[in-house]
């Protein structure tokens, strides 16, 4: 079977039970807006950090959910926090709040 | 030689307290950052020092900014402060003329009736006399409001009132107690010897109807000493270290000296010179309308002091600076959370590999930067590139295709070396094009080019420029009629002094309306970036009751010239709000547009002809 190709590549798996949950633990308890996102994008629409370099909110808020969080730091250290995301949420999310709670999980909780 | 057993309690806190005090003064003192004692010796022998006393006797003693908020809070404090001073200071002639020495022993005013029973002859001493009945009577008065006013703020024009520590509240009860003991001891010595005068002789013989003054009267004077003593020592410890130490502070900042990036000697005192009068809470817009009276300056100062604090009351903050303008000790409050972030989140994580570094720019004169917030309201850069296109300017659209973020929402939220990432980034273009004007459409923008870039040129935001713009006959603007309000931002208004310009530009073509809290005492829109923390609800309360306020008196249209204020106002407001750069397209516009129809009407009228 495995010649055949019908297993599941790894790049493809969310390892549920493996992934590391703390740092969205983190942020959900200093700022519970994180939960009411949509996945909508707007934030990385507007994104001022996204036009100059690949940065994607949409996308880090996807994993941080996930646990998967390999390679976080570096990429959330792109945000310049101008708050262009907070202001386009459909939701009201604490755009901010939530990035600077990202980084402040990844300085208590990981020496990632 | 005077002398009775009851002077110890006080004797004994009068020199805890000057030990300590001494200790302390010398240790901030020396804390002082290093260039700030070259300015004080540089600014000692002129008239600043002239100008201090005076800030001394009217805001230490008199307390006229106080006064400004409320009258009955203004008489509250300066009776205690002004008459407490009168008691000293009177006290201390009537002695002299009473045994012809100025040296006496320092307890011997404070206790003088105590120790000299006979009754005065001379009229002078009589006439003394009576002036300290009186303004002990004016102290006393002081006291009655206050501790009315603990009960009903209202009364004094407070609506939230501080929430003291227990320390704060045994300070605040020894200091109350103090003069209703005076009055008590001095009375029951007049009782018995007639040595008082229109009031503590006359509640002296009512006590010595029914009471024996002789024997009570030493244990007044016990009790008064006490409540000195237990006032005087707990001053280094409770909210009175601002009685000493705000006078320190008004000689070093009437001699130049601020809290700059660093936390110094000079903050220590701007600290400890909090009296915790609560001015602050009601003015705070987190309280009014947010509903949320714990995150107060004066309870992040005290917690600061005590090394209590909880991180909410760093963060939890709008930074609008309407405490700052509120607070009558002067204090630079805003800047206090603003350091305390930075110490906070030291070591957060930050890389900024992907901004363009020595990027050629294009030369040019002058430069507009739209800033990240004009570019979720684009019509304010359409409607600057419009104007610059009237007035025939050759200009340069820095970020017209998405802005490097100027530092400052990262500096504000206490992330400093981060923030310098961006400046030295947008620093080098705005250098490269060899422009002589920055114009900047955002006023966080704005602050952070004066501030924090260090440029050479001049910076100006588009309020100012569309002035100049105006005055140098550039743009022709026609009154229009129309009923405006004008809403400060934060960042421009308290942030960095402009009131007047937009105003002025606005009421060129525009009917302005005045408004209650406007310039300094400016509403925040609520939408700050300098808040992190403040939940949905309550920035949605804030940005509501401003939208409310402006529409109050019934303009026709909402001008600012921010376009975070714009948005925020604009979600809550019937009323359509405008940038003030809209505005004077509109109006150059409707004028085109008039100059047309008249134009083709002629044409009509020559045909028929």
């Amino acid at each position: 079977m495995k010649d055949w190709g019908y297993s599941i590549l790894k790049g493809r798996q969310i390892d549920f039970e493996n992934n590391d949950f703390s740092i969205a633990e983190y942020i959900t308890k200093h700022e519970p807006s994180f939960r009411w996102c949509i996945g909508c994008g707007s934030c990385t629409a507007t994104c001022s950090a996204a036009r100059l370099t690949d940065f994607n909110p949409r996308k880090l808020k996807l994993l941080i959910q996930r646990g998967e969080i390999k390679g976080l730091a570096d990429e959330i250290a792109k945000c310049m926090l101008c708050g262009k995301c907070q202001l386009v949420c459909p939701r009201g999310i604490n755009t901010r709040n939530v990035i600077q709670n990202i980084k402040r999980a990844l300085n208590t909780c990981h020496a990632l | 030689m005077h002398f009775n057993l009851f002077v110890v309690p006080f004797t004994a806190g009068m020199l805890i307290l000057v030990i300590l005090l001494t200790v302390r003064y010398i240790k901030w003192l020396s804390d002082l950052e290093a260039g700030n004692r070259n300015e004080i010796g540089g600014n000692l022998f002129t008239i600043k020092t002239l100008y201090a006393i005076r800030e001394v006797f009217m805001e230490s003693l008199l307390h006229r900014k106080v006064f400004k908020t409320n009258p009955l809070l203004g008489y509250m404090h300066m009776s205690l402060a002004f008459g407490w001073f009168l008691l000293i200071v009177v006290g201390k002639l009537e002695t002299f003329f009473y045994t012809g020495k100025f040296a006496n022993e320092f307890y011997y005013p404070v206790f003088f009736r105590f120790f000299e029973p006979t009754p005065h002859k001379s009229s002078l001493l009589l006439a003394f006399n009576a002036l300290m009945d009186f303004v002990l009577l004016v102290v006393l008065s002081g006291i009655v409001i206050a501790i009315l006013r603990r009960f009903r703020p209202r009364i004094a024009g407070m609506k939230k009132i501080t929430k003291h520590s227990p320390g704060d509240r045994l300070a605040l009860i020894a200091l109350w107690l103090i003069f209703p003991l005076r009055l008590l001891s001095e009375s029951a010595t007049a009782g018995y010897s007639g040595n008082g005068s229109f009031m503590t002789q006359s509640v002296g013989n009512f006590m010595a109807l029914f009471l024996p003054v002789h024997q009570l009267a030493i244990v007044f004077w016990w009790m008064y000493s006490i409540s000195l003593g237990l006032f005087m020592v707990s001053i280094p410890f409770s909210r009175y270290m601002h009685i000493p130490t705000e006078i320190l502070l008004i000689f070093l900042r009437n001699w130049g000296i601020k809290t700059k990036d660093h936390f110094s000697g000079f903050s220590e005192i701007e600290i400890q010179s909090c009296s915790r009068c609560g001015i602050c809470i009601d003015t705070c817009q987190m309280n009014s309308q947010g509903k949320n009276s714990t995150t107060q300056m004066v309870y992040f100062l005290r917690d600061y002091r005590y090394n209590q604090l909880r991180p909410d009351l760093t963060d939890n903050c709008l930074l609008c600076g309407r405490c700052n303008e509120a607070c009558p000790v002067g204090i630079d409050l805003t800047q206090h959370r603003l350091l305390q972030r930075k110490k906070k989140e030291f070591e957060l994580p930050s890389g900024f590999k992907y901004l363009p570094v020595n990027q050629s720019v294009e030369k040019t004169d002058v430069i507009y930067f739209a800033g990240c917030m004009s570019h979720l309201s684009p019509v304010i850069s359409r409607s600057m590139e419009k104007i610059f296109k009237t007035a025939k300017i050759s200009y340069l659209f820095l970020d017209k295709n998405g802005s490097v973020c100027c530092g400052r929402p990262l500096k504000i939220s206490g992330q400093f070396e981060a923030a310098q990432k961006l400046v030295a980034s947008n620093r080098q273009q705005i250098i490269a094009s060899g422009a002589k004007i920055l114009v900047t459409s955002c006023p966080i923008c704005y602050k952070s080019f004066k501030e924090d870039y260090h440029l050479n040129i001049r910076v100006l935001h588009h309020s100012e420029y569309l002035l100049e713009l105006m005055l140098q006959k550039k743009l022709a603007l026609h009154p229009s009629g129309k009923k405006v309000v004008y809403h400060d931002p934060c960042e421009l208004g308290r942030g960095s002094d402009i009131y007047i310009q937009p105003r002025m530009l606005l009421s060129h073509f525009m009917e302005l309306e005045t408004i209650d809290q406007e310039k300094e005492n400016a509403l925040c829109c609520g939408g700050s970036l300098g808040n992190l923390s403040i939940n949905p609800e309550e920035r949605n309360a804030i940005q509501m009751a401003t939208a409310g306020y402006l529409n109050s008196v019934d303009p026709e249209i909402i001008a600012t010239s921010c376009p975070m204020c714009k948005k925020s106002i604009a979600q809550f407001s019937a009323t359509p709000v405008k940038d003030i750069a809209e505005l004077v397209v509109a109006n150059l516009e409707a004028l085109s547009e008039s100059q047309k129809s008249l134009k083709h009407h002629k044409v009509g009228q020559t045909i028929e002809i």
